[in-house]
């Protein structure tokens, strides 16, 4: 009997030791626990006051629970028969009415909310952006200022976006989870979601619905500028640069980049295909293949084997076979991507 | 008449067997090694989470991680839980009722085979090309030809050959608690695990012809370029992810509401009390098989179905926590003013208490759309759908098989080992799955093989992946007392746990018939009853007579065999170019296999309607050496 008393004594202690272990966890930038913009605050809110509702629940239980166990375990000799309780219609109905009106009380905020989550808002009161999941890659149209990048999506700050998400192959999910809840990217369809961004700062974004092998790396970024930023950053992407003097190595590169056929996949400025990434602004991503360091090295790298970062991936899959460049190469190649800057902080 | 009929014995008695004890224990050894191949898939997947930025598996690392939690999931629900439930309703539900068997016997063999052979032939896809990889729910376009193995073929005619034998089990246990209850055994007189056997048979009667269909319509497009889900043909993804959770909603309840009926037996036996408010318990148990028709939204919540259908999916999946709210509290309840043992059996149905309400308050919280936005295809959902499938289903299932082993083998599991097995269980659980909330709500989504390092996932995957070995122990430690205990005598009294109702009332393993007498119901609890009035046993309902059987028959093993080998002359149709013999090459080329393989099944059926079998009868003396033995 005491050793049962001890061991759920122990278990009592791991509490704050899981609590201790939990806490300190949670990354700004993209933890939902760490809201920065109204979408992402609302919701938790609201789970943190369904989370309050429940612990009612929970406390209850659990304290009849263990009351329940301490009380009425069989004792040592202990002989007789219990009572044989048929129920009790007035317990019963209890414990039917009260969560009916918590239940109700828990609804009022879900239906408001699920229906101002879903307010669409015209290309006057917001910015547009068309985001396309791709295996494993995101592309992200502004339709109002009629350019297109790949997975760092700018916004200004304190501005409604006003998204329209779909997907070229399979469905992806779109989940910044700091700044607001996910919505899907289906192929054939087209999903509306709104958010709005109240820090400026680099977010991470996540696809959480399961999209093949690479779908654990198919992260992209959320980059919060203030508006002058934003719109200095607009306007240099509007005017769909390309490079002016290069280097003797980027000027082999970016000649590899044609012959290649790599322009017929990827665009960079106003020419080049849209089956992959644009490359327009490549320089100024804080990583490559959205799961690397941008770094020469790192370039070079998922150049020469990109099925090793990202396995899956229709770069490779869909050049075939799949070109074997040499050092040099890499090397000219890694320096005209390098040279594609557009806009510098 | 006696001996007209040949008994088997040793493996062809159990290949022919159609006696519904047999079958249950078939269905629980082949849920059991269903269950380690996903438990080992389980930890593959918690090992290769163990630190960020991993690579267990070498260079395919991706596609061998995404096979994993295709088949752990798949495994777990289709040939894990389902053939667990199947395993202790076959066993204990006519027993419960005062049957002599199921109303269909050789129907409920083939039930059997078919699940077996379809979870085999799933399994098989590990050695033929890899294993399905587009995640157990199998969304279209990932799941399509265009974006995933040959793997997914394998998973689309598993589960339909295996659902197929779940759809007739289904209908044979409606049948069967309908029509063969004992004399005196009216509705509400049922034990509650029989009640939620009848729901359960009620949902899968419903439930399983949409996956069904879904099954179909993927099969087509993989199989011969059908469109449903083409988006460029016109097809729409969204249809599979419909028709999935109209299956796979209730599903979820077909799977808990079986646990729930188990832990109502268990607690009350346990407790040494009637079951607290038998007859909101029934209304619970059918309101929620009822409401579970109505909520399969609440997964797609994210798929932009609008404000309104998500508005009126969440009303009514929150109202499915009134019927289990009341549930929780009537169990408590009925260990209030109890006199409670602690065995290995009482520990899970105790155990399930705490983790189970957890999982509902997620569940709750997962069902307000604005919240879910975040919660969706995080780890969040992963730790919620553990909480009630493993919290839930698995602590209810092992709860019953400590419960009822005797009753099954005639033998006690060991009760140190059993407890020793349930605290591993219970503390290894908790570890892995509650941090996983926190993974989710910081940002970790769900089936990712890997995730990069200072994103604060660390930690949380470190103490998971502990808590995971520690769940390994414990299914090691039951294994050992599983076949320790198998190895000694078979012993077991016919009443153990000094039970209330009718399987307590025969021997430990029952015999052949169940009742040498069918036995008189007087009331819920039939044998407490009985004892509370001093008899010694039930009171019989008819005299002692010959007993009608049937008889055993290898039909459903062939049948499904047949359905078995038409599944590969499906799939490898037209795919057979490795093949460098050009008879294998033809046979499988012109759907001869495929052919062959329905003509077997087709060939079975008629057998069956042409052959008029009756049975055999067990004479009056072999009963009364049976009884001899037992007295």
């Amino acid at each position: 009997m005491f050793k049962k008393w001890r061991s759920r004594w122990r278990l009592g202690a791991l509490l704050p030791l899981m609590i201790w272990l939990m806490t300190g966890c949670s990354q700004e930038n993209l933890s939902t626990l760490i809201p920065a913009g109204p979408v992402a605050r609302e919701q938790l809110w609201l789970m943190k006051f369904s989370l309050g509702v429940m612990l009612i629940v929970f406390v209850v239980v659990i304290a009849v629970f263990f009351y329940v166990l301490v009380k009425y375990r069989k004792r040592k000799g202990q002989t007789g028969i219990p009572e044989q309780v048929e129920g009790n219609h007035t317990l019963e109905i209890i414990w039917t009415v009260i969560p009916f009106i918590m239940l109700f009380v828990l609804a009022i905020p879900t239906i408001m909310y699920t229906f101002k989550f879903e307010k669409v808002y015209s290309a006057s009161e917001a910015i547009q952006v068309k985001v396309t999941g791709h295996q494993f890659w995101w592309e992200f149209e502004y339709p109002q200022y009629g350019f297109t990048t790949g997975q760092d999506l700018y916004i200004p700050k304190g501005k409604q976006i006003q998204f329209e998400l779909t997907s070229k192959d399979v469905i992806h999910s779109f989940w910044v989870p700091a700044i607001g809840g996910k919505r899907d990217n289906n192929p054939g369809l087209i999903n509306k979601m709104t958010l709005l961004a109240e820090k400026e700062g680099v977010f991470k974004g996540k696809c959480a619905e399961l999209c093949g092998p690479s779908h654990a790396l198919m992260d992209f970024k959320v980059i919060v500028l203030d508006e002058n930023d934003f719109n200095t950053w607009s306007q240099k992407m509007r005017a769909k640069p390309e490079p002016m003097d290069l280097s003797p190595l980027a000027a082999k590169g970016k000649e590899l980049f044609t012959k290649n056929s790599c322009i017929s996949c990827h665009a960079v400025g106003g020419n080049g295909g849209v089956l992959g990434p644009n490359l327009t602004n490549f320089a100024d991503r804080e990583m490559v293949a959205s799961i690397r360091k941008n770094t020469t090295e790192n370039v070079k790298a998922w150049i020469k084997d990109p099925n090793s970062i990202k396995p899956g991936n229709t770069m490779f899959k869909g050049y075939s076979p799949y070109p074997n460049f040499s050092d040099d190469d890499l090397d000219a190649l890694a320096a005209y991507l390098e040279s594609l800057h557009v806009y510098k902080k | 008449m006696a001996g007209a009929v040949k008994r088997y014995s040793g493996l062809m008695d159990w290949l022919t067997t159609v006696d519904h004890k047999k079958i249950g224990i078939l269905y629980l050894i082949s849920a059991g090694i269903f269950f380690l191949f996903g438990g080992v898939e389980a930890l593959l997947i918690r090992l290769q989470l163990f630190f960020p930025e991993q690579n267990l598996f070498g260079e395919n690392t991706a596609e061998i991680f995404n096979q994993l939690i295709t088949m752990h999931g798949t495994t777990m629900i289709f040939f894990a839980a389902m053939p667990l439930i199947f395993a202790l309703m076959n066993a204990i539900v006519p027993l419960q009722i005062g049957a002599r068997d199921v109303a269909f016997p050789y129907v409920n063999a083939l039930s059997f085979w078919l699940f077996l052979f379809g979870g085999v032939l799933l399994n098989t896809s590990y050695l033929l090309g890899g294993a399905p990889d587009a995640g157990w729910t199998a969304y279209a376009a990932l799941s399509t030809k265009a974006y995933s193995g040959s793997g997914v073929d394998f998973y689309v005619l598993g589960l339909q050959i295996a659902g197929l034998g779940t759809l007739i089990g289904g209908i044979n246990f409606l049948v069967t608690i309908i029509n063969m209850r004992a004399p005196g055994m009216t509705f509400m007189r049922m034990p509650l695990f029989t009640w939620a056997s009848f729901v359960t048979s009620a949902l899968v009667l419903f439930a399983f012809p949409a996956i069904t269909v879904a099954l179909v319509l993927l099969m087509f497009d993989r199989l011969f370029n059908a469109q449903f889900f083409e988006v460029a043909g016109g097809g729409n993804v969204v249809l599979w992810e419909h028709i999935f959770w109209i299956f796979g909603h209730p599903e979820v309840y077909i799977l808990i509401l079986p646990a729930f009926g188990i832990i109502s037996e268990v607690l009350s036996t346990f407790s040494h009390k009637r079951l607290f408010g038998y007859g909101t318990m029934v209304f619970a148990t059918a309101l929620i098989g009822f409401l579970g028709f109505m909520v399969w939204v609440h997964h797609m919540f994210t798929v932009g179905l609008g404000p309104i259908a998500n508005a009126i999916f969440a009303i009514a999946t929150m109202l499915i926590a009134v019927p289990t709210g009341i549930k929780i509290f009537n169990w408590l309840l009925t260990m209030w003013g109890g006199h409670i043992r602690f065995t290995a059996a009482s520990l899970y149905a105790i155990g399930f208490i705490p983790t189970f309400v957890i999982g509902g308050m997620t569940g709750i919280m997962l069902t307000l759309p604005p919240a879910d936005f975040q919660f969706q295809d995080s780890y969040f959902v992963v730790a919620h759908f553990h909480y009630t499938i493993v919290g839930g289903l698995i602590f209810g299932m092992f709860s019953g098989m400590y419960y009822w082993w005797p009753k099954m083998f005639g033998r006690m599991l060991n009760e140190t080992m059993g407890k020793i097995s349930f605290w591993f269980f219970f503390v290894g659980f908790h570890m892995t799955f509650f941090i996983q909330h926190w993974l989710g709500l910081d940002g970790m989504p769900r089936r990712v093989y890997t995730y990069l390092a200072g994103q604060g996932f660390e930690k949380g995957n470190f103490i998971s992946t502990i808590g995971a070995m520690l769940m390994g122990v414990s299914i090691i430690v039951m294994m050992i007392n599983i076949i320790v205990t198998q190895m000694k005598k078979a012993d077991a009294p016919a009443d153990p746990w000094d039970g209330r109702t009718l399987e307590w009332a025969i021997s430990s393993p029952a015999p052949e018939y169940n009742f040498a007498q069918l036995p008189r119901v007087r009331g819920l609890d039939a044998l407490w009853i009985e004892k509370m009035a001093g008899n010694k046993g039930m009171i019989p309902a008819e005299p002692l007579a010959e007993i009608h059987m049937p008889s055993p028959s290898i039909m459903p093993f062939v049948k499904a065999l047949g359905l078995f080998i038409a599944g590969y002359g499906f799939m490898f149709n037209g795919n057979t170019k490795a093949t460098s013999l050009p008879v294998v090459g033809f046979v499988f080329e012109h759907y001869i296999l495929a052919a062959a393989g329905v003509a077997v099944f087709l060939f079975g059926m008629f057998l069956r309607s042409v052959y008029d079998d009756q049975g055999f009868h067990i004479p009056i003396e072999e009963i009364h050496v049976d009884q001899e033995e037992n007295a």
